[in-house]
């Protein structure tokens, strides 16, 4: 009341609903003014050429794009479900009364949270040259599902935690009063409300991970075990043309989006049980 | 043999001695309802009979055993005492039936067609045959504590622990809960009751026990502990419950 009176004090002529009206027109103005001037000096046709020609998106279709994308998934995917079992063996650990395990879990976290996911793949490119004999098996898929798992597992086991940490200790009262033993109650009782409760933010996690794996051809796959960002780069080098990049990024539009209206649709539902 | 005996219990959290020394017994069949008032240990005793909360001294002995022995099975010792939590505690992510088949299943190893008649049977006794496929969210607090009733019940317990059971109720969801209790110990089931229901405890248990500062100040009859208490401070707390607009003179 005495903020909005001394604002009129100062400016007789407007009222505070006017200056919201007149702010609002000068962003307007604004905005127009930014995509005259882009649309006048920027050059489209060669904008167009470069990163959006009809031919190359054709051509990347017939040439390996669904392939690429069925990778993407597939590499997604497994790296999920290893990510998914590490991260609840870590939060497990996390939470358990023997203090090694504890330890472990936390330095395992704490290291792969704190690495940047490139030094991780960087290493998995190398390891061949460390140990001659080593063969991880499923090759290319083992080598990716593990690098991406390995990473996935870390963030995944925190979210966890959290997840088990929030069922309220009455549950495991009114499991062990039944003679659950402990193993038991949390197979039965806590982690399938933990994991109902941690539903959203793992589905976030899924969508970090679509992302990552596009780190995979730093590991230096052959060319049939491309995915979606192996691919574009590929072609769009020998093309000397960014269509097929382009065209590969709105390829993980199609997936991430979808993750994305599924988590907020997780989310509306558990705001709802509440 | 009782089939409850406690021998000088103890029981502290930090420094806040709770227990100070319980010896009580409860036979086979008998119905012995707790009173006191807030803060003076009678859930943590009720908690103790199960070991959900492990004593520092005393002994529980559950038809004989010793289940504060570390070489007690305390899962098996545990299956036959049946508990009610004053918060219900069903387990959210299952049906009212699954709630009930759940531990028959994974703990008595019973096949699920036998769990669920079993299950069902005890849904039945206390009222909520119609509620077989709900799920705790859709029932009211009463339905759920009624339900938590027929939990314990499908484990053919010997014994049943309630805590507090209908203080979180609504008024008019009391009584049938209520009800449902008053059948089991007609049918003859042995129950340790920690409540503030003196209509209940003066009409269905056999014996009253009243405790104060962590001690049993005095235990008997109904008749004898409510309608004529020795103690002053067993007087002074029956006052303040039977008559809470009643003022202490000073």
């Amino acid at each position: 009341m005495t903020l909005t009176d001394t604002v009129a004090e100062k400016r007789p002529g407007l009222s505070p609903r006017q200056r919201a009206q007149r702010s609002r027109g000068i962003q307007y103005a604004v905005l127009i003014v930014i995509v005259l001037v882009a649309a006048f000096t920027a050059n489209w046709g060669q904008i167009a050429s470069v990163f959006f020609k009809p031919e190359f998106v054709k051509s990347a279709f017939t040439s390996g794009l669904p392939g690429a994308f069925v990778k993407t998934i597939e590499y997604t995917a497994g790296a999920f479900v290893i990510g998914l079992l590490g991260g609840t063996l870590l939060a497990l650990m996390r939470l358990s009364r023997v203090a090694p395990y504890r330890w472990l879990a936390t330095a395992y976290i704490e290291f792969f949270r704190g690495l940047p996911a490139i030094v991780v793949f960087v290493a998995f490119s190398l390891l061949p040259l460390a140990f001659a004999d080593l063969v991880i098996p499923l090759d290319p898929y083992g080598t990716v599902w593990l690098a991406l798992g390995i990473v996935a597992a870390a963030y995944m086991a925190e979210v966890i935690r959290a997840g088990i940490q929030a069922v309220p200790k009455g549950q495991i009262e009114a499991a062990r009063s039944l003679g659950m033993p402990a193993g038991v109650a949390t197979r039965k009782i806590v982690l399938p409300q933990a994991f109902r409760i941690v539903l959203p933010p793992l589905a976030n996690d899924l969508i970090l991970l679509v992302k990552d794996s596009s780190l995979v051809f730093i590991i230096g796959t052959s060319a049939a075990a491309y995915e979606l960002t192996g691919f574009g780069r590929d072609l769009a080098n020998t093309e000397s043309n960014l269509t097929p990049l382009v065209t590969a990024g709105f390829c993980y539009l199609i997936i991430t989006l979808p993750l994305g209206l599924l988590v907020r649709w997780l989310e509306a539902k558990a705001a709802r049980a509440h | 043999m009782a089939l409850v005996e406690i021998k000088n219990l103890h029981k502290s959290f930090g420094g806040n001695h709770v227990l100070r020394g319980i010896d009580f017994t409860v036979e086979q069949g008998e119905v012995v309802c707790v009173i006191g008032p807030s803060g003076s240990g009678k859930s943590t005793l009720l908690r103790c009979v199960n070991l959900l909360e492990v004593p520092q001294q005393g002994q529980v002995f559950v038809r004989g055993e010793d289940i504060t022995d570390r070489d007690c099975h305390l899962d098996s010792a545990r299956q036959q005492i049946g508990m009610v939590f004053q918060q219900f505690n069903l387990f959210p992510h299952l049906s009212a039936l699954a709630n009930c088949t759940v531990a028959q299943t994974t703990v008595l190893k019973r096949s699920k067609a036998e769990a669920e008649q079993i299950a069902r049977a005890n849904l039945d006794r206390v009222g909520l045959n119609d509620k077989v496929t709900a799920y705790p969210l859709q029932l009211s607090g009463g339905q759920q504590q009624r339900v938590a009733i027929a939990r314990a019940l499908s484990m053919d317990p010997a014994l049943m622990l309630f805590d507090e059971p209908t203080s979180a109720l609504d008024p008019e969801l009391v009584g049938d809960v209520l009800t449902v209790m008053r059948k089991l110990a007609l049918d003859g089931m042995t129950m340790l009751v920690v409540t503030h229901e003196m209509a209940f405890a003066r009409e269905v248990a056999d014996r009253v026990v009243f405790m104060d500062g962590g001690v049993i100040v005095e235990q008997g009859p109904p008749a004898d502990l409510i309608g004529n208490p020795k103690e002053e401070r067993t007087r002074t707390f029956l006052r303040r419950v039977l008559d809470p607009t009643h003022v202490e003179p000073n």
